[in-house]
């Protein structure tokens, strides 16, 4: 809030939006308060199929199997996030190229290695703990916007130099194989995503770290926000000061 | 009155004011950062209400909703920033108002 001249229509806004809020939260906490307590929802169900589905985790097991497809096209909005930001024109001049301080430099360097385990960690563990492919992914993409940010001096983008349908194959690749999965239910005379049951381990594990890599990818190639980087470098010349 | 229930009370209380935030504050930097606020209680609504059993295993099926929600939320919050990076580049403008209200 800044201290600027608050007339009286705008007090009796505020004042009215507050009032109206409030009750709004009163009925959502008589709601929650209302509901039966010692309710296990849909644990017993889960608990009770998920020797079937593939996975010892039951959340893992509801990520993939009982509702993959919501799971499915949560990454495909994943995906349609990245390609609106890369649909972004680029404006010049934005991206303020300030150079790292030397203890971030070093800690991110002495970091990023134990964070390659806990990732490649996270993604394995899933299938039987907590864990998985979006905790997975999570840490990985962090991991690269650290990078990002040491090298940012250096590389005008993220991926500058990384061609760019090796940047599309990886952001594309975890929906793509997910799909195929998916599809492949259907196509063997099932329904969509339903996996044969001999196989959903093995399938599970490539859908997994597919997933992984994409959503990392995909995370830290949101950041900085501008257009694909193949359309940047071909249509601006790269001044001096980019390039070093 | 559980601990399950207190944690879906503190995430009302919060959405609540990350609504408040949404709709009185102009500025598209303030409107991202409400709408932020508002899915981090929805999901800790989520979690908290899947907590309600009376042995301790909680439901899984929020915890997987919650899971893949906080990295769609992410890259949506990626595309807003985005967009309104690219708006204020365009017009020089933090907002769709005159800014009687910051």
């Amino acid at each position: 809030m800044i201290t600027a001249p608050v007339n009286t229509t705008t007090r009796f806004v505020r004042i009215a939006l507050g009032l109206l809020i409030t009750s709004l939260a009163l009925a959502l906490g008589w709601a929650v308060w209302t509901l039966p307590l010692n309710h296990a929802g849909l644990r017993d169900v889960v608990q009770a199929e998920v020797p079937r589905s593939g996975a010892d985790n039951p959340v893992t097991a509801v990520l993939l199997n009982f509702r993959g497809y919501d799971t499915l096209l949560e990454v495909g909005l994943l995906l349609i996030a990245l390609l609106g930001t890369w649909a972004l024109p680029r404006s010049q001049g934005e991206i303020a190229h300030e150079t790292p301080g030397p203890v971030f430099t070093a800690f991110a360097r002495l970091l990023a290695p134990p964070m390659v385990l806990v990732a490649a960690y996270l993604t394995w563990v899933g299938a039987y703990a907590p864990g998985g492919a979006f905790q997975g992914a999570a840490v990985l993409g962090a991991i690269g916007v650290l990078l990002l940010l040491i090298y940012r001096q250096r590389t005008l983008h993220v991926f500058g130099r990384t061609p760019g349908w090796a940047l599309r194959l990886l952001t594309g690749i975890g929906f793509v194989i997910f799909l195929g999965v998916a599809l492949l239910g259907l196509i063997t005379g099932g329904r969509l995503l339903e996996y044969p049951p001999e196989l959903t381990g093995g399938l599970f594990l490539v859908i997994e770290l597919m997933l992984t890599l994409s959503i990392a990818v995909i995370l830290v190639a949101l950041f900085p926000g501008g257009p694909h980087p193949e359309t940047f470098s071909s249509t601006l010349p790269l001044t001096g000061k980019e390039t070093r | 009155m559980t601990s399950a229930l207190l944690y879906a009370f503190i995430g009302i209380a919060i959405f609540s004011i990350g609504l408040y935030s949404l709709i009185l504050h102009a500025h598209w930097l303030r409107k991202i950062l409400a709408l932020n606020v508002m899915g981090s209680d929805v999901f800790l609504l989520l979690i908290a209400l899947a907590n309600r059993t009376s042995n301790g295993l909680p439901d899984p099926v929020p915890h997987a909703m919650v899971l893949t929600g906080i990295v769609v939320a992410v890259s949506a919050t990626g595309l807003a920033l985005a967009i309104a990076r690219r708006l204020f580049a365009m017009t020089g403008q933090t907002s769709f108002t005159d800014q009687t209200i910051e």
